[in-house]
Formats: C-alpha cells, structure tokens, sequence
C-alpha cells in the first residue's frame, strides 16, 4: 500500500467552508439520525395498521394489507426511492409535479417517507405474525369479556403481540438506520454522503469511510442498548418474553 | 584460513554490487518490468475522456494518451511485450486502487489540485476546465447573478460545488444549492425543471447537453465560477523515477503537436458509440500548456 493516512484530517477545515471535516460528517450524521427516525415512525405507524389488517376477519382489510405488503416488500428500495423523487412527480399534473418538485428538502422528506413505507411492509408482516402466535383464546377470551374487536386489539391482542416482537422490531429500527443510507441516490447528503464528499475533495478515502463506520456503529450500539432497556421495561413475568 | 575468508566477504561484498546494479529500477517501474504487464484506470463514463464504447472497450482523450505513455515505459524498459490491462474505477475507488497497486495509472477526468497531490501525484495536464454552468434556453439566465433566489445544483465532493457555494456567499446570491449524487442526476434536475442550473466543468456540461434528449434547448453559460482548472493522469505518488519516464512521454507528445491532433479528433469530430460531436475547439491556455507542459495543480499557472 502506497497511502499517505492523516488522521488529522478530521481538524482540518473543510472546503465548503462549513468548519472542519469532522463538522461535515457529524451534519451528516445528524441528517441520517433525523431520516431514521422519522422514517421509523411511519414504518411503525402503517406497518401496525396493516399489520392489524392482515388478521382482521375481513375479507378486504386482509386483501389490502396483502397488496401493500407486496408491493413495498418487493421492489428494491434504491428504485422505490427513485420512482417516488423522479417519477411520480412526472406522472402527476404539471402545477402539482413542480410543486413537488420545487418542495424544500424534498430529497429529506422522500427519503423519510420512502424509507418508512419501504420498512412499513416488514413491521406489517412482524406483527402480524406476532398476533397469529397468539393462543386463539386470547382473543375468544376478549370477546367473552364483552370487548369489541378495536378494544379487544387494544387491550389484549397488541399489548402482547408487540411485546412478542420487539427483538425484531429492534433489527427492523437498525436496518431502518442502515437504509438511509440509499438515500443519496436521490441527493440527501446524509453521513454515507458526507463520507463520500470528504474522500472526493481530500481523497482521505479511508480515514473518511472509517469515521462513518464508527459513526454507524455508535448509533446503532445506543439503540440496542435503549431497546434492551424498553424490553425489561414492558416485560411480564411469566409471559414468553418475560423472566 | 583467513586469506580464504576475506575472499568470502569480496565475494560476497561484489555479489551485493552486482544485485544492486540490476536492481536500480524501483516502485512501479520494477513492477512493470517484473510482471510484464501495466494496469490502466479507466472510467466508464466519461465522455470523451475516458469511457466504453459500444465494444464495451474503453476509449478517449486520457486513454490515448495513456496508450502514448504506456509506449514510452515500453521503451525505456527495453521490453519486447508489455501487457496492458484495464481495470474500471470510479471516483470512489481510484484512490485505494492507486494505493494499493492496482491501477498505475488512472485516465481520466481527475481534477489536480494541491489538496490532492498530497495524496498521489499528476503528469502534465491534459485539459483545462472553467467551472460554469447548464440551463433551459426557456429560462433566460444571462449571468450568475441571474441566479439570485433560483435552485442550482452540482455533484456532492466536486471542486465546483464548493465553488458555487463561495460564490453564492461572496455574491450574496441567495441561491438554494442542492447536491446531486452524480451528474447524469444532477442534468435530470435541470431537465425535470427541479433545479434551474446545474454548476460543473464546462467540457462535461458539453457532453452532457450533446448527449440529452434535445441538445439546442440547452445553454452553457459565458460566466465562470473559476479560472480554467487543469485536469491530470494521475499515478502513486513518490515514485519519481516513474513519474520522470510518464512526464517525458507526455511532454514528447503534446510539444510535438501530437497532443493537439488527438484532441481534435475527440473534441472537434464526432465521437462514439452515439456519433456525438463537443465542437469544442482548443483553448488559448491549453494550447500554451502543450507548448510548455506542466504538472502544476494552480490554475494562475495556465495563462
């Protein structure tokens, strides 16, 4: 290996004028955390709606929740990603398509949306998979109590089915933090972008991809360690997920 | 016994000499000459510079030269076959190839700077490059301060967006810059009227708007963000007595009015696999560079 490594570089002021490299790629981080985390929120949102459909007595709720389901898990999140930044906005009337076009941080709120949709089908098929492992008394149980079917989900069914799931549910939260990373392929210049800029204009390729990775692994060690907290947390002794 | 002895130590001490005088070669040249053979970077899409054909063969201005350079080290290793090989590479990865051997030499668009040869080093430029910038005929910009308040785009991690930002604090433009990814995506933006111009070297403006849907919808500002900035082959740093046969070669061949030829034939007729044609004839400062060819990363240097 002929390269000349500088660790320093991290102090050095970066070209765009934005303070040190190291600044460059903690906005970036800064960026990913704030994609991540409004993209989980959407995949937990939708991902628990459908996921609830998909074991509703309904016909077409179940109908639905399969569509969605295949449709988002199947297509490979780099061309979601793009199909939603370039071509739906070419697919909708000229006035909206420019609006959305010419939208603030459109590259942020694509990514989010994008990302948590993408996520959404993977949460929808957890918990779904969490209330089918549930005894079917559980929910006779409910009914007998005199519960309607929102409360029986709200009181008996769900409480315990994302108990069930949470240790995916805390892959699914890394992998979410990992997928942010496609999204510089439409132009949101998260850490892996950073990481990119720095080694482009310093060509410091190893120390840049280095940073990133530590970055990466620091934030995904906070998260386990917080979701390790919340699963004592809501833990029912005696219960499969419980001590 | 001791006589003996001291004959050992000449003899030892004459067969290091001679291992020596056969050694000389060093770094790159020494492993060109061991392996028979000399790896070329070449990109796979940047047009006319460095790009595959519809062979899926790459060709271009930095790979004819290469080609030039690559005869030269033949020569100067008194070699009778020298396999060339081709290996791709992208912004990304030119560098780790370089450091670790894998490429000897990169062909290129690659930008000299100072920043960067603090990493590897640059043979004499090849082209030179202002920073402008591409919009829509229908949007009638006239100067960069036409700019003012519009959406502008240019590549993450190029020379030109840190330019543009320079210029939009200097100018106090207001401009919104967003950084595309590449710049195939940052010409979609401005095709898809989600950017009003896209800020980048002008060459590859020209061969971005020859190669889209409808080239005359397109402009290519007179205003320029920089003073024209060399492009370089690149090779390992600290390998002079590399870098000496490489600079010879190329100096040899743009002197000699060669250089100019093969520019004509990339930028001044039509080139393939599309039959495009950069109409771009040389400039002033590249033709004074081809008189005295230099490595220097300062643009002040190419008057």
């Amino acid at each position: 290996m002929n390269y000349n490594w500088n660790w320093k570089i991290f102090f050095e002021p970066n070209p765009m004028g934005t303070g040190t490299y190291l600044d460059m790629l903690l906005s970036g981080l800064w960026l990913t955390i704030k994609t991540a985390l409004l993209a989980w929120i959407i995949a937990l949102i939708f991902g628990s709606i459908v996921g609830v459909m998909r074991t509703l007595p309904s016909k077409a709720a179940d109908w639905f929740g399969f569509c969605w389901v295949e449709f988002f898990r199947n297509m490979p999140l780099l061309v979601q990603l793009f199909l939603w930044f370039f071509v739906l906005p070419e697919l909708l009337p000229k006035a909206a398509g420019l609006w959305l076009k010419q939208l603030p941080n459109a590259p942020f709120w694509t990514a989010a949306i994008g990302v948590g949709l993408f996520m959404s089908a993977r949460v929808a098929v957890q918990l779904q998979a969490g209330i089918s492992s549930l005894p079917r008394g559980q929910k006779m149980a409910a009914t007998a109590l005199g519960l309607t079917t929102v409360q029986g989900y709200r009181y008996v069914l769900l409480p315990m089915a994302f108990r069930i799931i949470l240790p995916p549910l805390t892959s699914e939260f890394l992998n979410t933090i990992k997928n942010t990373a496609v999204a510089i392929t439409i132009g949101l210049i998260e850490l892996t972008g950073q990481a990119r800029s720095m080694q482009e204009f310093s060509f410091q390729v190893f120390e840049a991809f280095t940073a990133a990775t530590i970055l990466y692994l620091l934030v995904n060690a906070v998260v386990v360690t917080a979701m390790r907290f919340l699963e004592r947390w809501v833990a029912i002794p005696g219960y499969i997920s419980g001590k | 016994m001791k006589h003996f002895r001291n004959f050992g130590l000449v003899l030892a001490a004459s067969l290091v000499a001679s291992q020596a005088g056969a050694e000389e070669l060093t770094g790159t040249l020494k492993n060109i000459k061991d392996t028979g053979a000399i790896t070329l970077g070449f990109r796979d899409s940047s047009i006319p510079f460095s790009y595959l054909d519809d062979n899926q063969k790459p060709v271009g201005f930095a790979m004819d030269i290469c080609y030039k350079i690559v005869d030269a080290v033949k020569k100067e290793l008194k070699l009778d076959k020298l396999e060339v090989k081709l290996n791709p590479v992208t912004s990304a990865t030119r560098i780790p190839l370089m450091a670790n051997g894998t490429i000897d030499l990169e062909c290129g668009s690659t930008t000299n700077n100072a920043e960067r040869q603090k990493q590897v080093a640059f043979t004499n430029t090849h082209f030179l490059t202002a920073s402008r910038y591409v919009f829509k005929k229908s949007s009638g910009l006239k100067s960069i301060d036409d700019l003012k308040g519009k959406t502008v785009v240019s590549t993450a991690g190029t020379t030109n967006i840190k330019q543009l930002t320079e210029a939009n604090v200097a100018k106090s433009l207001g401009a919104n810059i967003i950084p595309a990814k590449d710049h195939a995506e940052a010409f979609l933006m401005v095709e898809t009227d989600r950017a009003v111009a896209f800020v980048m070297d002008d060459i590859l403006l020209a061969s971005l708007v020859a190669g889209s849907k409808s080239p005359a919808d397109y402009v290519i500002s007179k205003d320029a963000f920089s003073k024209p900035e060399p492009y370089g082959i690149m090779l390992r740093k600290d390998d002079a007595a590399f870098k000496k046969v490489v600079d010879a070669a190329t100096a040899a061949l743009y002197t000699s009015g060669e250089g100019e030829k093969i520019y004509n034939k990339w930028f001044m007729e039509k080139v393939p696999p599309k039959s495009l044609n950069l109409n771009t004839p040389i400039s002033a400062e590249l033709k004074n560079e081809f008189a005295k060819p230099t490595d220097s990363p300062n643009p002040d240097d190419y008057k």
